[in-house]
């Protein structure tokens, strides 16, 4: 890249297991970093409290497409077979509420997932396909076998030379500026 | 099917992978398939070859819209046929990558791993090719909107109380949660993909298919609630699927349909033709692409205990159709059990008995479920049964039904097995594509299986 203008957007520590990664983590929150996240090629557990993530909406979203789904698939029966096209059938009910529960059940399950997989996608901001930590060329390396930690440059604590300092006394192999380009 | 607990003997059971990988071995391995290794000749041959099946079936399906489904051995009053009968073996078929990955995923089993990615994949190629037969069986495939509920302006709407219509809901809903189920999963290894990839195109495709996928400790926290409400929605829809299909069937009255058993037994049926069909695919597939370290003869063997477990259930459901038949007294019901037995189709059913319920008793024995050919060929001969099951239930009940007046014979004709044919090469050849152009094996979940395994199994599955 030639002369773009380029602000800083973190520092970056490198670490070759989930549980080093992990306790760095907690030192950083310790020494009271707020802005921190953590990248690792699958899901390690207690990370996500450790760089102070504790609730997500995505069950909530899930349950919303849930009873909409169903409200959607009753309600479009109900309306069809008792409202805008009965059929009367030797006088049996127009409200067969029975005969409707398979695609009711099915338009539950549909707008549960759906809201499921979207609201995820859309909480996590994807697709984004390009974020700075991308600048990092090893970086690559977070979808294989190697965990990073970033404390971003907007944390107030956030000092470009103390912060390395504080990863590489963390025991980071590698500690890299992610640069920002505008 | 425990997971994980020590055996008996005090000795530690065999691993769920080949011990030595590192997070960075089994990346390479699974995703070399994809990136790096080459076309072999054997690959571009099957291909080729499957391709041409695919092109009987474009003729085949051509035909039938040029002229009509009279082109079909199907007449009245065998109105369902081969359509039918493929529609349902393919679904089930359909139905083990969801239940691998689902319920099995809900049940904590850690063999589900290294074979959820192309079970799901097998998943979504059948319930395509299922999906073909009711739509083509309509005989005029382009009026297939008709089926959804939609403001038409003849002022009509489909029928909510029919079976037919839960039908469309059931598999429509099934296809696309499927799909998503199987894209979420694969968004972190779409990942590695992209970051591994040599080549500017394979760059950009995987690039925009990983979204931009990061793997940040909020994704993947957000990712696993996700992906675990999923598993948990898809349970219950992977066994209201076939519950559905066999509505089909049971809702009607005609004799041997109109039965309370065909829900549980359709479910397991479905369950133990995927199974066969899990096997049939991956046991090639782990010989080509030398993943014998990930799917394990102890994989295998697992497999070939829940065929074993699901066979009896489907056994017991054969035995109770007989036992209500003659309980009930019923003597539509009666004479078409006896149909089964003596009737013009008979062998069709002694050959669905020996296939589905004999044959596979052979699993109690440790030594057939470790050895592959077995296996191998006891998939394929269960696969057959499930088939004729399918064609037992569809004809004998429609060749017989009421009055012997309504009776007639059904035969298939080229075109009948030209479409069946087709399927199954569709089938294959989208198999052949995506193992060469997606991860076949889930990477990230092999690198927490690799993760856990070195720091010992904590005893909590």
């Amino acid at each position: 890249m030639s002369e773009r203008r380029s602000q800083l957007f973190g520092v970056m520590g490198e670490f070759s297991t989930p549980e080093s990664l992990l306790a760095a983590t907690k030192k950083a929150r310790e020494a009271g970093y707020k802005h921190v996240e953590a990248y690792t090629p699958f899901p390690v557990e207690g990370l996500s409290e450790a760089v102070g993530f504790k609730w997500t909406a995505v069950p909530l979203l899930t349950l919303m497409g849930g009873v909409g789904g169903g409200l959607t698939g009753f309600g479009l029966q109900y309306w069809v077979a008792a409202i805008t096209y009965p059929i009367n059938i030797g006088g049996r009910p127009l409200n067969s509420w029975p005969a409707f529960i398979p695609v009711t059940f099915e338009l539950t399950v549909l707008g549960a997932s759906i809201f499921a997989v979207f609201g995820m996608l859309a909480l996590n901001k994807l697709p984004q396909p390009y974020h700075p930590v991308f600048n990092v060329e090893r970086f690559a390396q977070a979808s294989t076998d190697k965990f990073f930690l970033c404390i971003e440059a907007r944390d107030p604590k956030f000092d470009l030379v103390e912060t390395s300092k504080f990863l590489q006394s963390l025991h980071a192999q590698h500690v890299n500026e992610v640069k920002d380009e505008e | 099917m425990s997971g994980d607990d020590k055996l008996p003997g005090g000795h530690e059971p065999e691993p769920w992978i080949e011990p030595g990988h590192t997070y960075a071995s089994v990346t390479d391995k699974i995703s070399s398939v994809v990136l790096t290794r080459p076309l072999g000749i054997g690959w571009l041959l099957g291909f080729a070859f499957l391709f041409g099946i695919v092109m009987v079936l474009n003729l085949a399906i051509g035909w039938l819209i040029t002229k009509g489904v009279g082109i079909w051995g199907i007449n009245i009053p065998i109105g369902w046929g081969f359509a039918i009968v493929n529609f349902v073996w393919w679904i089930g078929i359909g139905h083990a990558g969801t239940l691998i990955s689902a319920i099995l995923y809900l049940l904590n089993q850690k063999w589900r791993t290294s074979i959820n990615r192309f079970a799901e994949a097998m998943t979504l190629f059948a319930v395509a090719c299922a999906g073909l037969f009711p739509l083509i069986h309509t005989g005029r495939p382009w009026m297939a909107y008709y089926m959804f509920p939609y403001p038409s302006t003849m002022g009509i709407w489909p029928q909510f109380r029919s079976p037919l219509i839960w039908d469309v809901f059931a598999v429509s809903t099934y296809g696309t949660v499927s799909l998503l189920f199987w894209f979420v999963g694969l968004l972190p290894d779409l990942a590695t993909l992209r970051d591994r990839a040599k080549s500017r195109w394979q760059q950009v495709i995987f690039g925009v298919l990983s979204l931009g996928w990061r793997g940040s400790a909020r994704h993947w926290h957000r990712y696993q609630s996700a992906y675990l409400l999923l598993a948990g929605l898809a349970t219950p829809l992977v066994l209201s699927v076939h519950t559905v299909v066999s509505f089909d069937f049971a809702v009607g009255i005609v004799p041997g349909w109109h039965t309370t058993i065909f829900p549980p037994y359709f479910v397991a049926g479905a369950i133990y033709s995927g199974f066969a069909m899990v096997l049939t695919l991956a046991i090639p597939l782990r010989k080509a692409y030398g993943m014998e370290g990930f799917i394990t003869l102890r994989h295998l063997e697992q497999m070939a205990k829940v065929m074993l477990a699901t066979g009896l259930i489907v056994a017991y459901g054969y035995f109770i159709e007989f036992f209500m038949a003659f309980y009930s007294g019923n003597k539509f019901d009666v004479f078409l059990a006896k149909q089964r037995l003596h009737g013009p189709y008979a062998p069709f059913y002694y050959a669905l008995i020996l296939c589905n319920i004999l044959t596979p008793q052979l699993l109690w024995f440790k030594k057939v479920r470790r050895n592959i050919p077995a296996l191998f060929v006891m998939s394929l001969i269960i696969n057959t049964g499930m088939w004729l099951e399918r064609f037992v239930i569809v004809v004998i009940s429609l060749t017989r039904d009421f009055m012997p007046s309504a009776w007639g014979r059904y035969s298939p004709t080229v075109w009948d097995y030209a479409t069946f044919v087709g399927t199954l090469g569709l089938f294959t050849m989208l198999i052949f594509l995506f193992v060469r152009g997606l991860p076949a094996i889930a990477i990230s979940e092999m690198r927490e299986l690799v993760h856990e395994d070195s720091h010992g199994s904590e005893g909590h599955s």
